[in-house]
């Protein structure tokens, strides 16, 4: 497709009303942030404007590290294991007929309409000795008594994978609904079994759409801070939940700021890693 | 030996019959072209013998064995399809070396077969391409080595030539017979274009609303056609309603034809617009009058009304009749060029 570059100002008059909603809720509020990073804290008070680096200062900690890293990896992983339940899922979502489709498509909706806290109690529920899941597994007679797995790391990984499982089949469906079918039909007439023509054909064919989701699933578990309270122990948690810490219950929002600010300059750093890699690759 | 049987290969979608009983002989090595109007059932037939779709009935036997309910991937058949289906993410070495890949087929192996079927398709050279860089015609090209990169048993081929533009599919036609000449492998093909049809096959197989109609030689079809449909579909003709008298004669557009008879009272007769001669109208038959003249350079048709039917009939430039819309004209059926069908 070819388009006709502007070539009056006028021509710019469709970019005004989303580049001032940008503006007004995304780069003002960044931009305060930013600039209150810097503030000095009024201990028994709020802050007042200054220019002082010791809120950045103060998390360049073996403790603060710790926290960060554990926070990338946690997404990380919760990336992993999103896209990877839901690719082969999404892929076979796309080929159901169109109102079976709609059913799951609605299903899954309705999950993301549910807040974290429900999310997380839920988990904790069925995670717990007296009401949950391996209950069930007793009952089976696959475990000898009920026991409790939350708090806990697996417990977190879980209830964030979960959380994060809706987005990312919404995420991928245009992707895997638009993709040829006869690719994969080719494929079996070359010899390959459908499990083989998924991985040797479907996975590669969408790499960057892949790729992109699972930016997007760890962003998206960057910022979670409700549970890992809630199904982690104080050991499990995020950056995400230290920002939250300081900003409401430590009234320091410079520090939670500063922290803030890092996290997101840490997050874009490997996002666009990721998409330099990604590129590279799809250039070889 | 891989001939290809086809025993009563019927296919239900609901209620509807996609395919309804098709039997079908396909001798070793020759060239099949499975011909019929959009919806007609021959792809999901085609689809069937690739193992792409199961029948509901029948069997599909190759080189004798049964593989009716064989996985596609394991029926060693080669396949081009309407959209290529070309894999994006490879290059055009890597498309061909995509079927030898999952084989296990070793690396240097691998790059050989590749510069061969390259070659056979007349692409030297463009192993490292990517497949978004080529022409319509080269990614036609590729999908052929693709698909005959294992040495199938049988080559399929679904509306290979249809995203050509004509000049290129009417090469890519004689192209693809010589290829198959060549390497003497059974080769089914779906098309609708008719053109494409008599170029290529051995054998024509006419299909309307899942049945097969007719099932010979390109020039049988032509000069022979079975029924209506098939007289209608393949080519121009002009089809009439011809009418038995008591006493034996046949009438046809208000004329007599003699040496024709027929198997009923009416009876619909085919004749090809080239077969319709031209006579001065005092000894003729049949007499209409011209409608319109269509002077195609090539050839001139002339669309002449006799007793309410509507006659074409075709002069080669060299006669150039001297006919103007509104003069009366003599036409003459040669009884040998007029095709009797059922009703």
């Amino acid at each position: 497709m070819t388009t006709a570059r502007p070539q009056k100002l006028a021509d710019y008059a469709p970019l005004v009303f989303p580049a001032v909603m940008l503006t007004v809720f995304f780069v003002v509020p960044f931009g305060i942030m930013v600039a209150v990073s810097f503030f000095r804290r009024v201990q028994g008070a709020f802050y007042e404007p200054d220019f002082v680096l010791a809120n950045y200062a103060r998390f360049l900690s073996v403790f603060f590290g710790e926290v960060l890293g554990f926070s990338l990896v946690l997404a990380a992983l919760v990336a992993v294991v999103a896209v990877t339940i839901a690719f082969p899922f999404t892929y076979l979502l796309a080929r159901l007929p169109r109102r079976r489709q709609v059913l799951w498509l609605v299903a899954l909706l309705s999950i993301v309409s549910l807040s974290e806290v429900i999310v997380g109690f839920a988990w904790s529920t069925l995670f717990s000795r007296t009401a949950g899941i391996t209950n069930v597994l007793v009952a089976l007679g696959l475990m000898d008594e009920p026991m409790s797995l939350s708090p806990s790391f697996g417990a977190l990984l879980t209830g964030l994978s979960y959380h994060a499982f809706p987005y990312t089949v919404l995420v991928l469906y245009p992707a895997l609904a638009r993709l040829d079918p006869t690719l994969m039909e080719a494929a079996r007439t070359l010899g390959a079994s459908p499990p083989c023509a998924f991985v040797t054909v479907v996975v590669p064919a969408l790499r960057n759409t892949i790729l992109a989701t699972l930016i997007m699933v760890f962003v998206f578990a960057l910022g979670a801070y409700l549970l890992p309270q809630l199904l982690g122990r104080p050991s499990n948690w995020t950056l995400s939940v230290l920002i939250t810490d300081q900003a409401i219950y430590q009234s320091n929002l410079p520090f939670a700021a500063a922290m803030a600010v890092f996290l997101v300059l840490v997050s874009l750093a490997l996002v666009g890693l990721s998409l330099l890699v990604g590129r590279k690759e799809a250039a070889q | 030996m891989t001939s290809l049987v086809l025993e009563n290969i019927t296919k239900r979608f609901g209620a509807v019959a996609a395919v309804d009983r098709v039997n079908l002989t396909v001798p070793d090595g020759s060239f099949v072209c499975l011909l019929g109007p959009s919806g007609c059932g021959k792809t999901t037939l085609l689809r069937m013998i690739a193992g792409l779709e199961e029948p509901s009935e029948g069997r599909v036997l190759v080189g004798g064995d049964d593989v009716t309910r064989t996985p596609a991937h394991r029926r060693d058949f080669g396949m081009v399809f309407q959209s290529l289906a070309l894999f994006p993410h490879l290059s055009v070495g890597e498309n061909i070396a995509y079927p030898l890949r999952i084989r296990g087929v070793p690396r240097a192996e691998q790059a050989r077969r590749v510069e061969e079927l390259l070659a056979l398709v007349r692409l030297p050279g463009f192993g490292e391409r990517p497949v978004a860089k080529l022409s319509g015609g080269q990614r036609q090209r590729v999908a052929i080595a693709r698909a005959l990169a294992l040495q199938p048993r049988l080559f399929l081929l679904d509306e290979p030539l249809s995203a050509l533009d004509a000049k290129l599919r009417e090469a890519m036609q004689v192209e693809l017979r010589q290829l198959q000449q060549r390497l003497g492998i059974t080769t089914i093909v779906v098309t609708h274009d008719q053109r494409e049809a008599m170029t290529m096959a051995d054998l024509v197989v006419v299909m309307n609303e899942g049945r097969i109609r007719q099932s010979a030689p390109p020039v049988e079809i032509y000069r022979r056609p079975a029924d209506t449909f098939v007289a209608d579909f393949i080519g121009i003709t002009n089809l009439l309603r011809a009418r038995r008298g008591p006493d034996g004669a046949v009438r046809v557009a208000g004329g007599f034809l003699a040496g024709v008879t027929l198997p009923a009272e009416e009876a619909m007769i085919s004749v090809r617009p080239e077969d319709v001669r031209l006579v001065p109208p005092e000894a003729a038959a049949i007499t209409g009058r011209v409608e319109f003249v269509r002077d195609l350079g090539a050839s001139i048709e002339i669309y002449v009304e006799a007793e309410g039917q509507r006659i074409v009939a075709v002069a080669s430039p060299r006669e150039r009749p001297d006919l103007q819309p509104g003069a009366t004209v003599g036409l003459a059926l040669p009884a040998d060029a007029c095709v009797v069908l059922g009703a």
